[in-house]
């Protein structure tokens, strides 16, 4: 399979789109590391790659801690060797008008959403120059082109994860690294089964193909970039969106 | 065992793809080598495992020559 040698971290792995990207890069014959934040989680992920017949295993992450992160890299790296393909997928919302937005709201969102990705970046950069070859997905969202009321917090670290991820791009390309972002429309997921039916009817509504997307539209994505056969694309952002919105 | 200054050298021209009479110690990395600021980054890095040490960010910027890093090689393995 394609991605045979490879090694996959992917964060927040335990529900929704994380776990459907574990799963299709574990198909495609990657080793998989995927976080959750608890014990219980990461064990019910190692329980769940092993029910899948794929390789790999859970791992305990909290992407707002630097020192999480320096111990997961590390972890990953003793049990399988470094990873050559990072998945930057774990997020969270926090929506709220602006003129009721508290910092904290703000904050957090900025925390878990954007400065995890420069941190887990940073630090498995190092392993992929040395191999000289690396593949490193962001999961962004349309919202971060489009905007959305309610989440300008989100949104601005959605757009900034874009603007990340081109310049790393540009950074590392000559090292045969390839930096992209998957940027998910309306997404079936916990993330979305909290909003009301009434504005899940109206986003539906704005969605040429006419229903929400799934985990494994977003997977098939990731997938591909992650693949070798996406080696000469870089800085891009592919949206798997339904047609809601067209870059 | 080559000395300090050999293996120093050696990873120099490994890592910058440069011929062994182009680093003369007072060469500079960028201006007289062609290495980018990329380039520098992986040098310090391959210094870092050759010699099984850890160059702290605030060292490897003053790093830019090959005297240099002989020196602080030398000075910090003892
Ligand atoms: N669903 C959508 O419609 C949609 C649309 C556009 C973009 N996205 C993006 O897609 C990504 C995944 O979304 P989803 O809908 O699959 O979310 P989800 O079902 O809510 O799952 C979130 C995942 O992130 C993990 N996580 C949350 N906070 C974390 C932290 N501080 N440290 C480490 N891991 C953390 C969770 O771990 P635990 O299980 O341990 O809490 C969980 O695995 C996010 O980046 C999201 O912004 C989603």
């Amino acid at each position: 399979m394609s991605l045979d040698k490879q090694v996959a971290l992917v964060t927040g792995a335990s529900r929704g789109i994380g776990r459907a990207i574990a799963h299709e890069l574990g198909r495609e014959g990657a080793v998989v590391v995927g976080t959750a934040t608890s014990a219980a989680g990461a064990d019910a992920i190692t329980q769940d790659l092993l029910a899948q017949g794929l390789r790999g295993q859970g791992l305990v992450l909290q992407v707002t801690d630097a020192a999480s992160v320096e111990a997961a890299v590390k972890a990953v790296t003793e049990a399988f060797g470094a990873p050559t393909i990072l998945v930057n997928n774990a997020g969270i919302t926090r929506d709220n008008l602006l003129m009721r937005m508290k910092d904290e709201e703000w904050e957090s969102i900025l925390a878990t959403n954007l400065t995890s990705v420069y941190r887990l970046s940073k630090a498995v950069i190092r392993g992929m120059m040395k191999a000289k070859y690396g593949r490193i997905i962001n999961v962004g969202s349309v919202v971060g082109s489009m905007g959305n009321a309610g989440q300008t917090n989100y949104a601005a670290a959605k757009a900034g994860l874009l603007g990340f991820t081109k310049s790393l791009a540009r950074e590392v390309g000559s090292r045969g690294i390839t930096v992209n972002a998957v940027a998910p429309g309306f997404i079936d997921t916990d993330m979305t089964r909290a909003l009301p039916d009434e504005q899940r009817a109206v986003l539906i509504g704005a969605v040429p193909l006419a229903r929400l997307g799934s985990p494994e539209d977003v997977a098939a994505a990731v997938a591909f970039l992650a693949s070798e056969r996406a080696g000469y694309i870089t800085g891009e952002t592919l949206h798997v969106n339904g047609g809601m919105y067209m870059a | 065992m080559s000395s300090i200054e050999e293996r120093v050298k050696k990873i120099i021209i490994e890592q910058l793809g440069v011929k062994e009479e182009q680093v003369t110690n007072d060469a500079s990395f960028v201006d007289d080598l062609g290495a980018d600021s990329l380039d520098t980054v992986e040098l310090v890095m391959a210094l870092e495992e050759e010699f099984e040490c850890e160059i702290p960010d605030e060292d490897a910027e003053k790093i830019t020559t090959v005297q240099q890093a002989i020196d602080y090689v030398s000075a910090h393995l003892g």
